[in-house]
């Protein structure tokens, strides 16, 4: 028995078979279970919408996120001229399939931004942008826009809710980042998020967004305080990332030019 | 350890031969993965459920691995079970998968399975080998969570997401301790555990591998 296993032949038919068996093994398992994991990222999307825009109830079960969800309308902007495109425009048949993030690393689907402008150190913009707008009566009354930007360590993911007023903001949650525990972190705070309930986004020029991220606090007679926000203690680069990649994505650069025309009902 | 009764192969990993403790493998995901109880445990299943099969696989075809690729065979073994693993929990504890993140994927690095394939199931009935390798997982298992007790409890006030101390940052009176948040303060509750255990156990020190010889010239003052 010791010597028989050893041979060329034996070795290449056990490496083989063992080769079939598990790729088939692991095969099965990846096709079984996508759609159960499609169905996980779609909701943890939308959840996070939901809870970005402050209408994500703790405990939510998938059917009450879908429901609620289902109230948005998902479009399609073209970011340099701000008009909605047909998903058709981006190869797909349903805005929702739409991956801004992945068109951001296809060439022909994104642009590059020139590091002078690159505030949220970004490197590439898509060309085309997923917004989810909530109409009311014929009346906007809310608009969740994507945007995402470099902190510390990592690419903050996250979602920006504006009220129909397309200036005031309705609340901001990150859903993805790495940054450190506790410090830059302290983005998920709740606490942290609430302060930016109510901030203003622009002053007269709507395209230069003036959010910023000071030390110290911001209290009832702070000069400009509606459009400023407690920084992260000891975090200050993942505040001034913040800061930036709200400003950028906000800015002629990100959304502007596509809420402007929202706002004088061009679109 | 041959003639080792079921129990004996079961239990001896928690703390008569703990894996992390006694062994020190598996540190790396020891670090990464303990800011939080429910994080660690569901490492923790998943880190078991990895070393009991691939130590089942690797001591059912034990007689039929060729010498010569014997390594690659296993690490084909517990490559296909941690990628099965990680697909399980995407599709069944989707926010846990995202906080564990890579870790999933990791354990296929993680010495405590390759160990264990190499120096139990190779020469081990399936039986005894799928029991050792539960057994090595509980013993990692325990460790993870005692740190991660540590970790979440003082670091962010909680346990299992449930607030216990309420923290300045939410309007409470704890101040956290923002080391514990971070990788490194493993590495010093490890210690601190290990140092406990093994004056419990003393058998498990180790014999010193030189001696300090006395300091004889005087040196300039």
């Amino acid at each position: 028995m010791a010597k028989a296993k050893d041979t060329v032949s034996r070795t290449l038919m056990v490496a083989l078979v063992l080769s079939i068996v598990f790729s088939v093994v692991v095969s099965t398992a990846a096709v079984m279970l996508r759609p159960a994991q499609i169905q996980n990222q779609n909701l943890d999307i939308k959840t996070n919408i939901l809870a970005a825009a402050g209408m994500f109830e703790p405990g939510a079960s998938a059917e009450q996120i879908e429901e609620t969800f289902a109230r948005f309308d998902v479009r399609l902007v073209d970011l340099d001229n701000g008009d909605f495109v047909e998903p058709s425009a981006v190869g797909v048949d349903d805005p929702m399939k739409y991956d801004m993030y992945k068109a951001a690393s296809d060439p022909a689907m994104s642009t590059n931004i020139p590091s002078s402008e690159d505030k949220a150190g970004i490197k590439r913009r898509p060309n085309v942008a997923k917004v989810y707008t909530l109409t009311e009566n014929d009346q906007l009354v809310r608009v969740v826009l994507p945007v995402h930007g470099y902190g510390l360590w990592s690419t903050l993911y996250g979602f920006v809710s504006l009220e129909g007023d397309l200036n005031t903001i309705e609340g901001l949650g990150f859903y993805a980042h790495a940054e450190t525990p506790g410090l830059g972190g302290e983005v998920d705070n709740p606490r942290w998020k609430q302060q930016w309930v109510g901030k203003e986004l622009y002053n007269e020029d709507p395209t230069e967004p003036q959010i910023r991220l000071v030390k110290g606090g911001v209290s009832a007679d702070t000069k400009d305080k509606e459009h400023k926000i407690d920084s992260l203690s000891g975090a200050t680069l993942t505040s001034r990332g913040v800061e930036q990649l709200v400003n950028y994505w906000m800015g002629d650069r990100g959304f502007a030019p596509f809420l402007k025309k929202l706002r004088e009902g061009e679109v | 350890m041959a003639g080792a009764s079921a129990k004996q192969v079961l239990f001896e990993p928690i703390f008569s031969n703990n894996p992390i403790a006694l062994q020190i493998l598996g540190i790396c995901s020891a670090l990464a993965v303990t800011t939080s109880m429910s994080v660690s445990i569901v490492m923790c299943l998943a880190v078991i459920a990895v070393t009991s099969f691939s130590n089942l696989a690797v001591s059912l075809v034990r007689t039929q691995i060729p010498g010569s690729i014997r390594i690659i065979v296993q690490m084909t073994i517990i490559a296909s079970l941690v990628i099965v693993v990680d697909q399980i929990l995407k599709a069944y504890a989707y926010e846990i998968s995202k906080q564990l993140s890579v870790f999933v994927g990791l354990i296929i690095t993680n010495c405590i399975v390759m160990g264990r394939a190499e120096g139990f199931a190779m020469n081990n009935p399936p039986f005894m080998s799928f029991l050792d390798g539960i057994g090595n997982g509980l013993g990692y298992s325990i460790i993870l969570l005692f740190v991660a007790f540590f970790r979440e409890l003082l670091g962010a006030g909680s346990l299992f997401g449930v607030t216990l101390l309420p923290t300045v940052n939410d309007g409470g009176w704890y101040v956290t301790n923002g080391l514990l948040l971070l990788p490194p303060s493993a590495f010093f509750i490890i210690g601190l555990g290990i140092w406990a255990l093994r004056s419990w156990k003393p058998d498990q020190v180790e014999e010193p591998d030189y001696k300090m010889s006395r300091h004889t010239t005087k040196e300039a003052f």
